[in-house]
């Protein structure tokens, strides 16, 4: 390889040597929707990238520091920026939501989001839920799991669903969840977890 | 300890209840790591390279623009000039990269030179696959009542016996059916995260088989099994397609070991489309020939089907599926076509030969005007296996649950509610499953703590809450007081997770173990409590006389009679369940499904699908039931929603995308109600296990209960709202 001049890589500390700056950019800064740091807030005549851009995000009521190129998603900066993987890449184009995690409060695909598009933003995902939210005791409990790939998804969707509709009926959680495939089936445990969290009810 | 049992019937403390998994927190809280999780410093992100024709020849790659993408830091060719693709995804080349961004720069550098081959990717006509060149023997089979007599030719006596059957039969329906290709669609694609640590390979592998793999890198990286540990603690679905460590794992550990980075190389969701498995396609053509009561007398059919670029097909032997009716001719055709080869996809074969054949049972029914649940019960007499009295129960029990009685007409003859029609369906199933070889070594520490630890895998079954189950179980301790360690192929060997055989195999194993190493610890706890070794029991966390409460030790204080060393036992089965006595084999189940259709739209809705199912003696009842809910689904999923669709000019797999590859939704499934059937004698022929069985029945159910809303036969699966305008179209002008 002749080039050795990126090494951004998963797990590491990112150099800048690829960054560039740019002037005139400031549409190309708009067009991210954010100001990516405090300082490019204060001049939005930057442009980030092709290299790496360091940012901070706000992710589980934490703030940690990490480099992004622009063209990463937020799902590829907090699987391998900050090893969070519970959101999990199944499908590149959002139609799995497999990679569901909560940016101020509403569910979205992380892997068709730009990490530098959350800037500023209030990220919740699956591991932030923790342990004892009802959501992931109730699919424990009503074992709305197997291989469990699809679950963390489905969880964080089930999550933002009964936060906006706390008192769900069945009708409504068969017809709000269908952002999220399941490829094992289990939908009908799914429905019966959804519906306990509805109820307050934990089983036994 | 020589015999070997499970507890007598009524007396297990975990055996048959409901456990929520030992894994589940893990799972639900996104704590598992998978093999797509294995986050290692310094690791790079590889991609590969699908190849973009169906049929080509490689003129030349130049990878010089992608190795100078930056941040590409290997370019790994697994493919040469001059090779021949026969498939559309076949890889061609990994780039390894600081950044996913970069392996996708890096791939999109590559330049490849390709010349066109002729392509050949349609399935559905036989005629045409024949003209094509494209067809192979697939096998076939006849089964007469009469022989031909000494002097007379045989395929001309099997003729004129097939069509004199068929001029005497009382009805005779000829029909057309069939059920495209699909994919497995694992969730966590086909893939590894390999590290090397000197000239040893840890490989990360998404696996449903993690003792058998080792020696599959090891091979092609001119290595020994020994200097390789697969590792995967949770699988994100394989379904039959991850047996093996494919040639890309292998690429993934070589590239790894070129850059002395750690290296994970998933498939992209397309490419694991197109390359990394298959269910075969079928399509057949019948003539059946019934008695007044519906009862097949004669059976002729030959079908045809393609597992892909190596042929394939759906076997002549599940022809008609279960029922084997005294007269009958098979015969199977394999096409070749220039799409990813097959690999065994949940219960191979037996879904498409129910969907392909219970389909035409039904329509005997619905010519004859008859109800199709009586046709299905005379036909009973036909089954090819021994379980005719337990379909029949499980019909009677199926047809409770979803009200067959009430709610049947005779197939297009409902009362209508505007456009939308409904119906009822049923089909059954048989399957074998049995347990595969398994060891497994316990350890009962002198401290009280126990684990064992096996190379096994969690398909998502449960696999790690049934060995606690079983253990603690024999050791009479809470299902807590174990540690399960599966996921390591450093583990003593134990079978992979296809053809249902896990929960049996596993099973055994580790009842095997724990009831030996329970003989063990009795011999050591009995002349502290004045008694034989034959006399102790193991119950609620102590260690007692069985029949004198008063006389037992607490587990922890009968463990430190062991002194300062564990109490290690191999448990062993090695897989001929035949005369074991806690696994056996073969289970029946039968399915109904009521559907409403929308004669307008084409739009078939579920409302409700009934599932019975035996399957010998249940160990976690919750597992069970929802692996039997998740089969109901997944077959829902192949008779509504899914297929590969190839596209014959460009001979490419256009829908390999979720987005496009349609499968049901939380909201497209309907009630579903699972059943599990348990004869009085069904504990007694121990553990069986339930992967596959009850994915088979969902597609015959589905298209007999479509056919008995409409009265017309939408004869290809998946029951698409334009196939079933189709249909309706094919019937106004008939």
């Amino acid at each position: 390889m002749k080039d050795r001049s990126n090494p951004t890589r998963p797990g590491s500390g990112f150099h800048r040597r690829d960054f560039l700056r740019g002037s005139g950019a400031a549409a190309a800064a708009t067009a991210l929707g954010t100001a990516p740091t405090a300082e490019a807030a204060e001049n939005a005549s930057r442009l980030y990238g092709p290299g790496l851009t360091k940012i901070k995000l706000r992710v589980n009521g934490g703030e940690r520091e990490l480099e992004v190129e622009p063209r990463m998603t937020l799902l590829e900066a907090l699987r391998y920026g900050l090893n969070l993987t519970g959101a999990k890449p199944v499908s590149s184009d959002g139609s799995s939501g497999g990679s569901t995690v909560l940016v101020d409060g509403k569910p979205v695909s992380a892997s068709t989001t730009l990490a530098l598009d959350v800037v500023d933003k209030d990220i919740r995902t699956v591991e932030g839920l923790g342990e004892d939210d009802a959501v992931v005791q109730a699919f424990v409990h009503n074992d709305g799991l197997q291989c469990g790939f699809c679950t963390p998804g489905f969880v964080v969707a089930v999550r933002a669903f009964l936060d906006k509709n706390p008192s769900a009926t069945e009708e409504q959680i068969r017809a709000g969840l269908n952002g999220n495939i399941c490829r094992c089936g289990t939908y009908a445990n799914v429905i019966q977890a959804a519906l306990e969290v509805v109820k307050g009810g934990s089983r036994g | 300890m020589a015999e070997y049992s499970w507890p007598k019937q009524g007396t297990a403390q975990l055996l048959g209840t409901e456990q929520d998994r030992l894994d589940g927190l893990a799972k639900a809280s996104g704590a598992a790591r998978y093999a797509y999780d294995i986050v290692e410093d310094e690791m790079l992100l590889a991609r590969g390279l699908g190849c973009p024709h169906a049929h080509c020849k490689i003129k030349s790659i130049d990878t010089s623009a992608a190795e100078d993408v930056s941040g590409v830091r290997a370019v790994h060719l697994m493919k040469k000039e001059g090779d021949e693709i026969e498939w559309q995804g076949d890889l061609i080349a990994v780039v390894a990269a600081e950044t996913d961004g970069a392996a996708v720069e890096g791939l999109a550098a590559i330049e490849v030179e390709y010349e066109q081959l002729d392509h050949f990717v349609s399935d559905d006509q036989l005629e045409a696959a024949e003209a094509a060149d494209r067809t192979k023997r697939g096998g076939s089979n006849v089964q007469l009542e009469n022989e031909p007599g000494d002097d007379e030719d045989e395929e001309e006596f099997e003729e004129a016996e097939i069509q004199r059957l068929l001029d005497e039969s009382d009805v005779v329906v000829e029909g057309e059916y069939g059920i495209q290709a699909i994919t497995h669609m694992c969730l966590e694609p086909h893939g590894s995260t390999c590290v090397w640590d000197g000239d040893k390979l840890l490989a990360h592998l998404s696996t449903q088989n993690v003792s058998g793999t080792a020696g599959q890198f090891a091979g092609p990286l001119g290595i020994t099994a020994d200097d390789v540990t697969v590792h995967c603690d949770y699988i994100g679905g394989g379904f039959g397609s991850k047996f093996a460590a494919d040639a890309w794992g292998v690429a993934c550990a070589e590239v790894s070991r070129q850059t002395g980075r750690p290296v994970k190389l998933m498939l992209d969701r397309d490419v694991e489309l197109k390359t990394a498995g298959c269910r075969p396609s079928g399509f057949l053509r019948a003539r059946v020939g019934a008695d007044k009561n519906g009862v097949v007398k004669v059976w002729d059919s030959e079908h045809w089907g393609t597992g892909g670029a190596n042929g394939g097909g759906v076997s002549q032997g599940v022809i008609p599926y279960v029922f084997d009716p005294p007269n009958r001719r098979r015969k199977a055709t394999n096409i070749a076509i220039n799409a990813g080869p097959q690999r065994a996809w949940r219960a191979p074969n037996h879904p498409q030969g129910c969907a392909m054949t219970q389909t035409a049972y039904d329509d005997v029914a619905a010519k004859l005007g008859i109800n199709s649940y009586d046709v299905f019960l005379r036909n009973l007499s036909s089954v090819s296996n021994d379980k005719a009295a337990i379909y029949e129960e499980q019909m009677e029990i199926g047809a409770q649950l979803i009200d067959w009685k009430a709610k049947w007409h005779p197939h297009g003859k409902g009362q209508a509610d505007g456009s939308v029609v409904s119906g009822l369906g049923m089909a059954l199933h048989t399957w074998g499953g049995g347990g595969h070889p398994s060891s497994c070594q316990l350890k009962i520490h002198p401290d009280g703590g126990v684990e064992t630890s096996l190379g096994s895998q969690d398909l998502g079954t449960g696999t790690r809450t049934v060995i606690g189950m079983v253990v603690a179980e024999t050791l009479g301790l809470p299902l807590s007081a174990v540690k399960v360690n599966i996921g390591s192929s450093k583990y003593p060997t134990s079978g992979p997770s296809g053809g249902s055989t896990t929960v049996g195999g596993v099973s055994e194993s580790n009842r095997r173990a724990a009831q030996d190493a329970a003989a063990e610890l009795a011999k050591l706890v009995a002349p502290k409590l004045d008694a034989q070794p034959e006399d102790i029991e193991f119950a609620g966390g102590r260690v007692a006389v069985r029949g004198d409460s008063d006389s037992s030790l607490p587990w922890k204080e009968a463990c430190s009679l062991l002194g300062m060393k564990p109490l290690e036992v191999q448990g062993v089965f090695d897989g001929r369940g035949a005369n074991s006595p806690l696994s056996s084999s073969q289970v029946a189940g039968v399915q109904m499904a009521e559907v409403e259709v929308d004669k307008a739209t084409g739009v078939v809705r579920m409302k409700k699908f009934v599932a019975v199912q035996d399957m010998g003696l249940i160990i976690n009842r919750q597992t069970a039931a929802s692996q039997i809910y998740g089969a109901a689904i997944m077959g829902i999923a192949y008779a509504l929603f899914e297929e590969r669709i190839m596209d014959a000019r460009t001979g490419a797999f256009v829908n390999a995308e979720l987005s496009d590859y349609k499968l049901p939704r939380l909201g497209d499934t309907g009630e579903i109600v699972v059943h599990l059937h348990e004869p009085a004698d069904e504990y007694a022929r121990g553990v069986i296990g339930l992967g596959e069985p009850p994915v088979i029945s969902p597609g015959a159910a589905i298209s007999n209960a479509v056919c008995n809303a409409l009265g017309v036969r939408v004869p290809v699966l998946p029951l698409t709202p334009k196939r079933v305008l189709d249909a309706l179209e094919k019937a106004r002008q008939a």
